[in-house]
């Protein structure tokens, strides 16, 4: 494995000698995500090479993998010990890596509760832009050592570095679980998730769409048992492929080929008035919007910063629109000064994030 | 610039009583929690408004003043011990609790307010806010995120990194930057993982917006005692194996057991070679059956005794043995020097034989207690300050220990920070390359160095001359840099 870390090495030097880009590549499933290259890559990294599970410790709570590993064979493992990724990260395709995960830093149904990416990693070991090798980080739950440069990675899209391995804190898989289905208006919905969010219930997961409210329970079978007593509804039948479908946005929602919208805000913030249809979860903090024509990009982010919260294009089609929030400049000079840091001659997937980075 | 001609210009934006000059007035802030390190620094400020502190720093700016923060100071490694030409900022008068949104869970608050005083004011909607560091009845939130503070429940609730939304910080110019959002992501790097736990090395945080938990239904514990500290490791493991994750899991050695004994009276079996406290909350069914399930595998674990709290007032006891420690260890010994080590739980029995080892060596007791669910080890060296040698002994003791815990694939700081305490140990525990990372980290928010200089991060200087005295395994740490 040390000869692939050593081709990497001589990859980078190259890219950052002749100051020519550099694109990470894992599984290729969130190649979507992000903007389009300002240029051509000149080489691509790909990490797949780098793969397998370096410890697993299901006593430990801790898994360190290296970032080629599949997820779906992460998952396996950890679901073989009872364990699970308590983020419930988004696959988007059999071929999503771990690294991927890391980098792109998204987080399924499970996030409002359980934490999202970026709670979860403990430790990493990656290659700056020079092709130094670091670690950061441990594999222990409680480390302060040194500035968090591990979590900085989780969503930071390969601009920071390559991600060569991860250390994650890993749950146990709750023995039971059951899905209650309401119908209420959005308003509603809104309020009777950050009600029972605030009550000691077991509630893993939310999902509010086409007047439909959708509640998982988690946790031993007489506590779901009991909150499904107290909060009554509909028993949802196959609700592991609902959840599934809502994560992987198969769900009739997420039509394909239309641009899709994430808007992150105040949980509790009412209804956001805008052309398209909306989908929430996470008790109303993540509001999906699609649609194909009426959706002004202005309007949308305003919306979203008026509520606490920011606006991404999250599946832009080609659209040259910018992919994020645009951030305020005295947050963007520290975003170029630390690029400048960890990636001094800008190699990595230059412009996916912010044109500049 | 003179503190004289400092304090001159402090009067010009700050009220008298809020700058400290005179030695006397200066003494009480010489140290932190950890009174081993004393400094007096030049002045002191006590400023009370944002607008003040804007003013503040950009006069050390203009000045290329040090300035260190001050919360509560009841950190446990130096991380707010003064430098002596620099400016001292207490923090502790921005006390208010600016919102409560019950309904959304979260908290507004400045710097000073008090950990425990955010959950006694959610109370009333039953909710708290969960980080709950041994002292969260006087450490302040501010300080909590510098040190990114854990507490007994944080392997189940999360450290304050898990549990904070946004911070408003100001850098050494005095520019404010908004880090996170109400939202639960933001866009752009994930700085406020950044920013939490950092020691005021990259921003004055000003405000914090903390995640609010509903309260648990119920809490119990569950109290073993054991004639074999392995054993007691093997449990926890077991615990974890059973798909139990307790809302606290907690270890005390034999020393301790009979240290807090003595002082409590809390009913600890005082022939345990180790005790272990562990506690389940949730609903009440759910907390039943956790609890039924702990005893069993407690009982397959080879437990000597079992006990298990049947009321509010017996679980308190039981916790009250566990709290008391610190100041257990402070009737035994005229003085205690207390570290922050994590290790791989595996690592455990032998960690703390070789901790014993390094007793009976240093000829100085040592107390263990545990955050068992997570690792973190708090060992107690005891010591008496009056005894020439015995402080610098403690030390040496203490800083072994540390170094044992990097090489059981720990870390030297679990949640106390390194501060000034653990400088030379980071130059263990990182190679020159990831320690210019963290100088570069501190650079692209503070690239003149004011603010808080000399913790957290050792200079490649102070890492090379260390590495010159202590060589590990035969190999020369920093072979890579000059000599001088």
């Amino acid at each position: 494995m040390q000869v692939i870390i050593e081709q990497y090495q001589a990859l980078i030097r190259a890219a950052a000698d002749n100051k020519t880009p550099l694109q990470i590549r894992g599984g290729g499933t969130k190649h979507f995500y992000g903007n389009a290259p300002a240029e051509q890559p000149a080489a691509f990294l790909d990490t797949t090479a780098y793969h397998g599970i370096v410890d697993y410790e299901p006593t430990e709570l801790v898994m360190t993998a290296r970032a080629g590993t599949r997820l779906a064979d992460v998952e396996v493992l950890l679901t073989e010990h009872g364990q699970m990724l308590a983020f419930e990260p988004p696959h988007f395709g059999m071929a999503a890596t771990l690294g991927g995960c890391i980098a792109a830093g998204l987080s399924g149904p499970r996030r409002a509760v359980a934490g999202a990416v970026r709670d979860f990693v403990l430790g990493l070991r990656l290659l700056d832009g020079t092709g130094k090798d670091l670690r950061f980080g441990g594999q222990v739950m409680k480390n302060v050592a040194g500035y968090d440069v591990s979590r900085l990675m989780a969503g930071a899209l390969g601009t920071l570095g390559v991600i060569l391995e991860v250390s994650l804190k890993v749950l146990p898989k709750p023995p039971a679980e059951t899905t209650l289905q309401f119908s209420m208006n959005e308003a509603v919905a809104i309020e009777r998730m950050n009600q029972w969010a605030g009550k000691p219930l077991p509630v893993s997961a939310t999902c509010y769409v086409d007047g439909e409210l959708f509640v998982r329970l988690s946790g031993a079978e007489s506590t779901v048992r009991t909150a499904q007593i107290k909060l009554g509804g509909e028993v949802l039948p196959e609700s592991e492929a609902f959840w599934q479908s809502i994560r992987e946005q198969s769900y009739g929602f997420f039509q394909p080929g239309q641009p899709l919208w994430r808007l992150s805000v105040r949980s509790t913030a009412a209804p956001l008035v805008l052309p398209g249809k909306q989908l929430f979860e996470w008790n109303g903090g993540l509001r999906w919007l699609s649609g194909d024509d009426g959706l002004d990009a202005e309007t949308i982010r305003q919306l979203a910063k008026d509520v606490g919260g920011h606006a991404t294009l999250f599946r832009n089609h080609g659209s040259p629109l910018p992919v994020f929030h645009p951030l305020d400049s005295a947050l963007m000079t520290i975003h170029r000064s630390l690029k400048q840091q960890f990636d001094p001659s800008g190699i990595f997937n230059r412009g996916r994030l912010y044109p500049d980075l | 610039m003179s503190v004289q001609t400092l304090v001159d210009q402090f009067r010009s934006f700050l009220p008298r009583e809020a700058i400290l000059f005179e030695a006397e007035d200066l003494r009480p802030y010489e140290c932190d929690g950890l009174s081993a390190y004393r400094q007096l620094p030049g002045a002191v400020v006590l400023p009370q408004t944002e607008e003040q502190i804007v003013k503040i720093l950009q006069l050390c700016h203009a000045t290329r003043t040090p300035l260190v923060a001050r919360g509560a100071g009841t950190g446990l490694s130096g991380g707010a011990l003064p430098h002596a030409q620099g400016v001292l900022m207490s923090l502790a008068k921005l006390n208010k609790i600016i919102a409560i949104d019950p309904l959304a869970r979260t908290a507004r608050v400045q710097p000073g307010v008090r950990n425990l005083a955010i959950s006694e004011a959610a109370a009333l909607y039953g909710l708290y806010y969960a980080p709950d560091p041994s002292s969260q009845i006087a450490c302040s939130i501010g300080g909590n995120v510098a040190e990114n503070s854990g507490g007994v429940h944080c392997l189940k609730y999360g450290l304050t990194v898990h549990n904070i939304l946004k911070l408003r910080v100001l850098t050494i110019e005095g520019e404010c930057l908004e880090i996170g959002g109400d939202s639960l992501d933001s866009a752009g790097y994930d700085l406020l993982a950044l920013m939490t736990g950092s020691e005021g090395m990259l921003g004055i945080v000003i405000e914090i917006t903390v995640k609010l938990l509903p309260k648990p239904e119920k809490a119990q514990l569950v109290m073993t005692a054991f004639d074999d500290v392995l054993k007691a490791g093997n449990a926890v493991a077991n615990v974890i194996a059973a798909g139990i994750i307790p809302a606290g899991m907690e270890m005390m050695d034999k020393i301790t057991i009979h240290a807090v004994e003595e002082f409590l009276h809390a009913g600890y079996d005082l022939n345990a070679a180790a005790i272990l406290l562990c506690e389940s909350d949730g609903s009440a069914e759910e907390v039943a059956d956790e609890i039924e399930r702990i005893q069993a595998i407690m009982q397959q674990s080879g437990a000597t005794g079992i006990r298990t709290s049947r009321d509010e007032a017996e679980r308190l006891k039981l916790w009250a043995g566990r709290k008391a420690a610190f100041p257990a260890a402070g009737r035994v010994s005229p003085d205690y020097y207390c570290m922050d080590g994590t290790i791989p739980r595996k690592r455990l029995a032998e960690v703390l034989h070789g901790i014993d080892q390094l007793s009976q060596q240093y000829g100085l007791r040592c107390m263990n207690v545990f955050h068992a669910g997570d690792g973190n080890l708090h060992p107690l060296i005891l010591y008496d300050a009056n005894r020439p040698g015995e402080l610098e002994k403690a030390e040496e003791f203490g800083g072994k220990i540390l170094e044992m815990c990097i090489h059981a694939g720990g870390t030297i700081t679990g949640e106390h920070g390194v501060g000034m305490e653990k400088i030379n140990q980071m130059c263990i525990q990182f190679k020159t390359d990831e320690l210019q990372i963290f100088h570069a980290v501190k650079a692209a928010f503070d690239p003149l160095g004011l603010l808080n200089p000399g913790k957290a991060v050792p200079t490649l200087h102070r890492c090379a001359e260390l590495g010159a005295m202590h060589v590990h395994h035969g190999e020369l740490k920093f072979a890579d840099l000059p000599r001088f």
